[in-house]
């Protein structure tokens, strides 16, 4: 079993929708530790990813889509997240390259590479209170699914379970990066805005392939 | 709040707007996608100094573009970061064949963004140095935080750095310059009264009659703590002590000393400020050599002041004195 493009478009359009449902509540999380834009921004990123998926053509490959989204993030999400989520989704891109279906190995691959840009952008390591916490786990359990032999769709379903869980485990964490690390043990007891949206992302992403 | 503004949403267009009708002679602004560039940039052979950030704390850095200083200036809405994208456009727009030099003040999202950009300029063969500007001493530098922020020392990297470019030093000089620059200089701010950002219509952070935020931040982020107001040679003293602790300077050092509004102090305040801080160097044996004193790296209305000491070497000196023609800073020509 296996993914196209057509799960690309369907998470992506999926995305959309859940991030501008979360809008307040990702900014109500921001404003307890960031500068509380980040649910504004997500949504206004995604809807330009869901506006440029109108004219995207009909032959091409999930690199090729992914590829177009990453620079729609990159030039409308701003702040931290347009360049991290943007240099993620580029890195996963690549990792697609030009395969036009991706079976349960590519999966895994194109999300570490999404983890492996965000690290790379953002040097963050698990535990310092970043989407990296909810992304690490994410692949972790998308590979041990994998290894399994679960199809595609329960690959995406482990990971969005782990990002889940990955997100509120920031919780009693002390951020070690971004605006937030300047709070010390004040950021304790409030979720990471960007692990949590990486939750949504990634639920999304399985809510795509529902079938598969 | 009252604002001279017509649309909270063009606010950043329309300050640009006036800034080209203003300085026609210095720059040009694009606004689709939102860059300021030097008149007549690229300037074949000559390093380009790009730098930005969100908007609202002008002069800085629209108001340096010209002869002597920046190529182009990249700003974002405000408060917030310029997109990658439009930080390429800006270096595509003013490179002249001998790299690309970014003064990137320290904080996360700026940094991501440049970062990125960096890389599409990479792709395209245009080379890139970064250099991060973080001089404020009022957040401890550590490896559990995201380090210190980049504050009105800008200015003085902007300045020196953009001399070095201007003479003709290559890339790799230039950005050693502005490092050199950073490195030497530290700067403290307090704050009195936040700024109130256009569209939110709310001030950034909220203080009694009584207190004042002492090591603010040009967001108005918190600083060491809160504390009483005092009579200003006593707040003076304090960043004076904050900041001479930190290099730290010694006697006999020469010393630039900017005393820069946040945006809502009177000049004359600013001056009373100067007036300590000078005093105060002098009893620790400083010699300030060169004085800078106005508003160039604000935070919207914000009352308040910082104050930044580099400490100069005869380059650095020289840097300095060379001729700058920008909207913010000229002279020598």
């Amino acid at each position: 079993m296996s993914l196209d493009a057509t799960w690309v478009v369907d998470w992506m359009r999926e995305s959309a929708r859940v991030l501008a449902e979360n809008r307040a509540e990702l900014g109500a999380l921001d404003r307890e530790i960031g500068d509380g834009d980040h649910g504004e921004n997500m949504d206004r990123g995604f809807a330009a990813v869901l506006a440029g998926l109108e004219t995207i053509s009909a032959d091409a490959s999930p690199g090729g889509v992914l590829q177009k989204v990453a620079m729609t993030l990159i030039s409308t999400i701003g702040g931290a997240a347009g360049p991290l989520y943007g240099t993620g989704l580029l890195k996963a891109s690549d990792a697609a390259g030009t395969e036009t279906q991706l079976d349960g190995a590519s999966i895994v691959a194109l999300l570490r590479a999404v983890r492996d840009g965000i690290v790379l952008r953002g040097k963050a390591e698990v535990g310092e209170k970043t989407m990296v916490d909810a992304w690490t786990p994410a692949v972790d359990a998308a590979s041990a699914a994998e290894s399994a032999g679960e199809s595609p769709g329960g690959i995406l379903r482990a990971a969005a379970e782990a990002a889940s869980a990955g997100a509120e485990a920031t919780e009693p964490l002390i951020a070690r990066k971004g605006r937030a690390s300047y709070l010390g043990e004040r950021a304790i007891g409030h979720r990471d805005p960007g692990a949590q949206s990486t939750a949504l992302l990634l639920q999304a992403a399985a809510d795509a392939a529902r079938n598969a | 709040m009252k604002k001279l503004i017509n649309d909270a949403r063009a606010v950043v267009d329309e300050t640009l707007g006036g800034l080209a009708a203003a300085h026609s002679d210095i720059l040009s602004v694009s606004f689709e996608p939102r860059y300021v560039a030097r008149r007549g940039a690229p300037i074949a052979g000559k390093v380009a100094l790009v730098s930005g950030g969100g908007s609202g704390h002008e002069p800085l850095h629209v108001g340096f573009v010209g002869r002597g200083m920046l190529d182009a200036a990249v700003p974002g809405a405000i408060f917030a970061s310029p997109t990658p994208d439009l930080v390429f456009a800006a270096t595509r727009a003013v490179d002249g064949g001998a790299g690309v030099l970014y003064l990137v003040k320290n904080y996360t999202g700026d940094v991501l963004n440049f970062e990125t950009a960096a890389d599409f300029a990479a792709g395209a063969g245009i080379r890139v140095e970064s250099v991060l500007i973080n001089d404020d001493v009022a957040v401890e530098d550590s490896s559990f935080t995201a380090g210190r922020r980049g504050i009105a020392g800008a200015v003085l990297v902007e300045k020196i750095a953009g001399a070095a470019a201007e003479r003709g030093d290559d890339l790799d000089s230039v950005a050693a310059i502005a490092r050199r620059v950073n490195a030497s200089m530290r700067s403290m701010g307090v704050g009195l009264r936040a700024g109130v950002v256009p569209y939110s219509g709310e001030p950034s952070f909220t203080l009694d009659d009584e207190h004042i935020e002492f090591g603010i931040g040009i967001h108005g982020e918190p600083g060491r703590a809160v504390i009483p107001l005092e009579p200003a040679d006593a707040i003076v003293d304090r960043l004076v002590t904050a900041i001479t602790g930190d290099l730290p300077f010694v006697a006999g050092d020469r010393v630039l000393l900017l005393v820069n509004g946040l945006g809502g102090t009177p000049l004359s305040e600013l001056y009373i400020v100067f007036r300590r801080a000078a005093q105060s160097l002098v009893e620790r044996g400083l010699a300030v050599t060169r004085s800078l004193v106005g508003s160039f790296a604000t935070s919207l209305e914000m009352q308040g002041v910082s104050i930044t000491l580099l400490r100069l070497d005869d380059e650095l000196l020289e840097l300095w004195d060379a001729p700058v023609h920008t909207a913010a800073l000229r002279w020598g020509c």
